[in-house]
C-alpha cells in the first residue's frame, strides 16, 4: 500500500508539475485572445468534471479489446496494451489518467505566478542579448520558484488522498496493484468495520506528509527565491 | 551572441539565418505541443459528447468519432427516465447539497475572514493560525472522526452530513481575508467617520470589492461538493437521498455491463451545469486561483 501510493505520489506529482508549468508558459504567450481562451478552455476542462464519471470513461477508453486507446495504438502500428489488466501498467494508467486531470489546475496556477513576472525583465533580457532558454533560465525558474513550491506541496499532498480514480478505473487491482492509501482505508474502515486500525493507518499517512512537507520547506530555502 | 556579432557581414548574414531558423523552430515545437495536449486533453470529452448521441448499438464502434456524427437525443430521455435510477431525484439532491454549501461558505467564510482582516481582538493572530494549520491536514485523516462524528449526531444517511461538514473551510476564509487585506484601509476609516458600523463595513463596503475572489469561492465549492464521490459513498445509504455522481456509477452496472451510451449521456449531463457555470465566470476563476496561488 504504502509503496504503491509513494510510487503514484512521485509520479503524479512530477508529471503534473512539469506539464503544468510547460502548458502555462505556452498558454502565457502573446496570441489572438480567442485561441488563448479555445486553449485555455480545453486545456482546463478535465479539471471541471466530476473525477468519478471521467473515470469510468477512461475505464472506456482503455480497454484492452476494442478501447479507443489501443485501436489509436495499432493504427500507428503498435502493439495494444494491457492498461488495466496487467498490474505493471495498471499504475502507469492510473499515474496518466491523474495527469491528464490535474494538469490543468496546475497550469492555472502556475499561469497565475508568471504573470505576476514583470514584463520589464525580459525586455531587460532580450535587450542584453539573452536567448530565449537563458530567459527561462534565469529569469522564469527563479522568479516562479515560490508557486512551484505551492503547487509542488499542494501536489503532494492531492496525490496522497487521490480515491475516486483507483476506486472507479482499477478497483485497487489487478492484485493490489494500484491499492493506494486511502482506499485502503475505506476497506478497512467501512467494509471490515476496523475503525481503529484505519484510524491508525490514516494517521501514518499524515505523518509521512508532514514529514515530507516539513522536509520541503528544508530543502526549499536552496531553490525558492522570495523576491 | 556579441561575439557573432563582432564577427565579418558575412558571417553575421548566416549567423542570423540560423537564428531565424532556430526561433521558427522552438515556435513549431512550442505549438506543437500545446495543440497535441490540448487535443489529448479535450478529444476524450468529445468522444464523450460523440458517443452519448449515438445509436447505443453502435458505441463500440471503430474507428472512434470525435465529433457527434448522429444525434440520437433518445439516450438522454433514457437516462432522465431510466429505471435504474431516479434521475430528477438525484440531480435534485446534488443541486441542492452544492447550492446549500455553496451559500453556507460564501457567508461564513466571508464573515470570519472580514474579522480576521480588518477587526482587532486579543488571540486574533492565533486562531487564524490554527485556521491554516488545518489546511496541512488532508481530508483523509480526518474522514474516520468525522464519520464517527456524523454518527454520533444521527446524521447518517441524510443530506446534512454533506453539508455540515462543508458549511466553511479554512480554505475559504484564506482566500477571502487575502482579498480583504488589498481594501485599502482609508475606506473603512472613512466609513468609520460618516458613522457606519461593523455590519455595514462588511456588508456594504467590503464584500462588494472582492467580487472574484468571491466568485472564485463560490465555483470551487460548487464544483468540490457537486463532484463529491467519497462523501455520498461513506455516509448515504437509501436510494431516496443518492447524489449524482453516484448514479452514474450504477448506471454504469455491475462490471460495467450497462448501457454505454446511456452511461456517456449521464456523464455529459453531469458536467452541464459546471460548464455553463465556468464559462461565464472563466476570468474570475483563474483570477481567484491567482489569489491563493500567489500567497500560499
Amino acid at each position: 500500500m504504502y509503496w504503491n501510493t509513494f510510487r503514484f505520489v512521485v509520479f503524479a506529482t512530477f508529471f503534473n508539475n512539469l506539464l503544468g508549468l510547460l502548458l502555462a508558459m505556452g498558454v502565457n504567450r502573446a496570441m489572438p485572445s480567442i485561441i488563448k481562451y479555445l486553449l485555455r478552455t480545453a486545456l482546463f476542462f478535465p479539471v471541471l468534471t466530476t473525477t468519478a464519471s471521467l473515470a469510468l470513461v477512461w475505464n472506456f477508453l482503455l480497454t484492452q479489446d476494442r478501447g479507443v486507446v489501443n485501436y489509436l495504438l495499432q493504427q500507428v502500428g503498435l502493439p495494444p496494451v494491457p492498461w488495466l489488466s496487467s498490474s505493471s501498467w495498471a499504475m502507469v494508467s492510473v499515474v496518466m489518467f491523474d495527469v491528464w486531470r490535474a494538469c490543468g489546475f496546475l497550469m492555472v496556477i502556475y499561469l497565475a505566478g508568471l504573470q505576476a513576472i514583470p514584463e520589464v525583465l525580459y525586455e531587460a533580457a532580450a535587450i542584453d542579448g539573452a536567448s530565449q532558454l537563458q530567459r527561462v533560465r534565469y529569469i522564469t525558474l527563479p522568479l516562479i520558484s515560490p508557486t512551484a513550491f505551492f503547487a509542488i506541496i499542494i501536489s503532494i499532498i492531492g496525490a496522497a488522498q487521490v480515491f475516486d480514480n483507483v476506486w472507479v478505473l482499477t478497483g485497487g487491482g489487478p492484485g493490489d496493484a494500484t491499492r493506494l492509501i486511502v482506499l485502503y482505508v475505506y476497506e478497512i474502515g467501512f467494509k471490515r468495520f476496523e475503525m481503529g486500525y484505519a484510524a491508525a493507518v490514516s494517521l501514518t499517512l499524515f505523518a509521512i506528509l508532514v514529514v515530507l512537507t516539513l522536509l520541503q520547506f528544508r530543502l526549499s530555502r536552496r531553490w525558492v527565491h522570495y523576491d | 551572441m556579441s561575439m557573432l556579432q563582432d564577427a565579418s557581414p558575412h558571417l553575421s548574414r548566416i549567423s542570423r539565418f540560423f537564428q531565424t531558423f532556430r526561433v521558427f523552430l522552438g515556435e513549431t515545437v512550442i505549438w506543437t505541443f500545446l495543440i497535441v495536449m490540448a487535443i489529448i486533453e479535450f478529444a476524450p470529452i468529445s468522444w464523450i459528447l460523440a458517443t452519448s448521441l449515438r445509436n447505443p448499438s453502435e458505441s463500440f464502434k471503430l474507428p472512434p468519432d470525435f465529433w457527434p456524427t448522429s444525434f440520437h437525443w433518445q439516450n438522454y430521455l433514457a437516462v432522465i427516465n431510466s429505471p435504474q435510477i431516479n434521475f430528477l431525484l438525484f440531480f435534485w439532491n446534488s443541486l441542492k447539497i452544492a447550492l446549500i454549501t455553496t451559500l453556507a461558505q460564501l457567508l461564513t467564510c466571508s464573515m470570519a475572514a472580514f474579522s480576521f482582516a480588518r477587526l482587532r481582538y486579543p488571540g486574533r493572530d492565533l486562531i487564524f493560525f490554527l485556521f491554516l494549520s488545518s489546511l496541512m491536514v488532508p481530508a483523509t485523516v480526518i474522514m474516520i472522526p468525522t464519520f464517527i462524528l456524523i454518527r454520533m449526531l444521527g446524521l447518517l444517511d441524510s443530506h446534512w452530513a454533506l453539508i455540515l461538514p462543508a458549511t466553511t473551510s479554512a480554505f475559504g476564509v484564506f482566500l477571502l481575508r487575502q482579498a480583504f487585506m488589498g481594501i485599502p484601509s482609508e475606506l473603512f476609516d472613512a466609513a468609520k467617520i460618516d458613522g457606519a458600523g461593523y455590519w455595514r463595513m462588511y456588508w456594504q463596503i467590503a464584500l462588494p470589492l472582492v467580487g472574484p475572489a468571491l466568485s472564485a469561492l463560490a465555483i470551487f465549492t460548487f464544483l468540490g461538493s457537486w463532484n463529491n464521490f467519497l462523501g455520498p459513498i461513506l455516509y448515504l445509504r437509501s436510494w431516496d437521498n443518492y447524489t449524482f455522481p453516484i448514479a452514474i456509477v450504477m448506471l454504469s452496472g455491475y462490471m460495467g455491463t450497462g448501457n454505454r451510451a446511456h452511461v456517456l449521456a449521464a456523464v455529459m449531463i453531469s458536467i452541464l451545469p459546471v460548464l455553463l457555470f465556468f464559462l461565464m465566470a472563466q476570468r474570475f476563476v483563474i483570477r481567484g486561483i491567482a489569489v491563493t496561488g500567489l500567497k500560499g
